[in-house]
């Protein structure tokens, strides 16, 4: 009949179950799929990643040789990534946070070799990138 | 103005017990219902559409997106279609892998139910319970894949990612601690007065009646038809000793049972797989066009699902057609609710365990 007693026992003296997210952040797992990253200075151009891209978040052109991808668009698969000649595409573990208004990031391959320059370590690359609002008419472009 | 006592009352498509939108006009005398219209509709997102409009590669990842539960084996049909299509032989390890995931998929889909059934009936506490055990679930889900549920490991020709010896290490672990936690949620399940009187006789569907409306999956061997399409041999499935799990009473109990006893079956499952995991290639190569008209099968947690894929030669399939298990569903729920009390249409709408979303690509 008192069987509860120990579940209030237990229940009154045992740690909380849930995290105490913000305080606490859970780290993510090596190999968890979040954002897509690019090492601009080594991409070709080739256009393989905006044609495996099942949602059409990727546009590479060639003649402005800029690279850009709609974050929100983009379904984190990796598809692209397995798909570059170049190996220039990594999957980043920390998600796109929710944002007031859905956004492209584009790179422009810099004309002068990078030859002094360090490589881009990818959790910077969001500040480097350029970063525009989507308008209404990219928005419902394209199926 | 008649003297009729109906009243027509709509269930949805809103509810909190419905985790999609599902709108069903409960005709009622007083507190029975006297039959009850489905309406249908409101999630469709022309996904087989979306399929032919995308190369035979990146139809896997729509696919994946018709259900949120049983996201991998939407892709494991698919990818199984059009491996046949295409006379691509797997790996040993790949079929082993895709058992491994997809019975994890398999659990975490009947924590889910459990979680949804408590709900229904108003157990909260046990709802927070069981779902506090799908996030262990989850967790190695996210471990070994990198998503929780649209995990895009699948795909032709095999896994996109190997699992390595401490995820399966992760995974044996996660399975023992789970069987643990799980023991107590059972335990109230079989034992507590108030949760017997809830799912007792409640939509009961005998075995005839099962078999006439095609009912597939744990609704049918709730009702005592063992049919179980892991049978069919499929990936590993062969290689596994497992029988279907068959109860016979046909009411909302046992079609929670039926469920229970199929987490610990994949359990079961999962261990047999890891033993028996071949080294070797977990993805081939694969080139052409997919050409011709092929039909698969897999059971996924819902029952049968069924996929036909034309291919003519070109990048793009010609016509994809699903036909999900809560389709199949939909007349055994008409028939199960009249004569049922309006506080059981809840209940019996969860115990057939519906995934709108799937029924309405």
């Amino acid at each position: 009949m008192f069987d509860f007693f120990s579940v209030i026992m237990k229940n009154a003296f045992h740690s909380p179950a849930t995290r105490e997210y913000p305080k606490v952040k859970r780290e993510p797992y090596p190999g968890q799929k979040g954002h897509i990253a690019i090492r601009i200075e080594d991409c070709i151009f080739c256009g393989m990643c905006m044609r495996k891209c099942p949602t059409k978040a990727i546009v590479v052109k060639r003649p402005d040789k800029t690279w850009t991808i709609n974050r929100f668009k983009c379904i984190t698969c990796a598809a692209c990534t397995d798909t570059c000649p170049k190996k220039c595409l990594s999957m980043e573990a920390q998600y796109t946070a929710p944002a007031h208004g859905k956004f492209i990031d584009s790179f422009t391959k810099p004309d002068a070799p990078a030859a002094a320059a360090k490589p881009v370590i990818p959790a910077a690359q969001a500040a480097a990138a350029a970063r525009s609002e989507v308008t209404a008419a990219q928005e419902n472009k394209g199926a | 103005m008649t003297n009729d006592r109906k009243t027509i009352m709509p269930f949805g498509p809103q509810h909190p017990v419905l985790p999609e939108p599902l709108q069903l006009k409960l005709v009622l005398e007083d507190e029975r219902v006297v039959e009850a219209v489905p309406g249908i509709g409101y999630v469709h997102r022309g996904l087989e559409r979306l399929g032919e409009n995308r190369d035979y590669m990146q139809t896997v990842y729509v696919v994946e997106r018709v259900c949120g539960i049983c996201s991998i084996m939407h892709a494991q049909a698919y990818c199984q279609g059009i491996e046949e299509l295409m006379g691509v032989e797997l790996p040993e390890r790949a079929k082993y892998l895709r058992v491994i995931w997809a019975e994890l998929h398999r659990m975490h889909s009947h924590f889910l139910y459990l979680g949804l059934m408590a709900d229904s009936f108003g157990f909260e506490a046990m709802f927070m319970q069981t779902w506090r055990i799908r996030e262990r679930i989850l967790d190695l889900l996210e471990e070994t894949t990198g998503h929780r549920i649209m995990v895009s490991v699948n795909t032709v020709g095999g896994t996109r990612r190997d699992l390595t010896d401490e995820g399966l290490r992760h995974i044996l672990a996660g399975l023992d601690d789970i069987t643990a936690d799980f023991a107590e949620i059972v335990k109230t399940f079989e034992n507590n007065i108030t949760i017997a009187r809830r799912l007792h006789g409640v939509g009961v569907l005998d075995k005839d009646k099962a078999y006439r409306l095609g009912c597939i999956g744990p609704v049918a061997r709730a009702s005592g038809l063992p049919q179980d399409m892991r049978k069919l041999g499929y990936a590993a499935y062969k290689d596994l000793d497992f029988e279907p799990v068959v109860m016979t009473d046909g009411d909302c109990y046992a079609r929670t049972m039926v469920r229970i006893k199929e987490i610990y079956q994949s359990m079961d499952l999962i261990r047999q797989a890891a033993a028996k995991l071949p080294e070797g290639e977990h993805l081939v190569k694969v080139t052409g066009n997919p050409d011709g008209d092929v039909i698969s099968r897999v059971e996924q947690p819902r029952g049968e699902v069924y996929y036909f894929m034309r291919g003519d030669g070109g990048k793009n399939l010609k016509r994809l057609r699903l036909r999900t298990p809560t389709f199949a569903h939909l007349a055994s729920l008409v028939e199960m609710l009249p004569g049922s009390n309006l506080a059981d249409v809840p209940v019996i709408i969860v115990s057939i365990d519906p995934c709108i979303s799937c029924t309405e690509r």
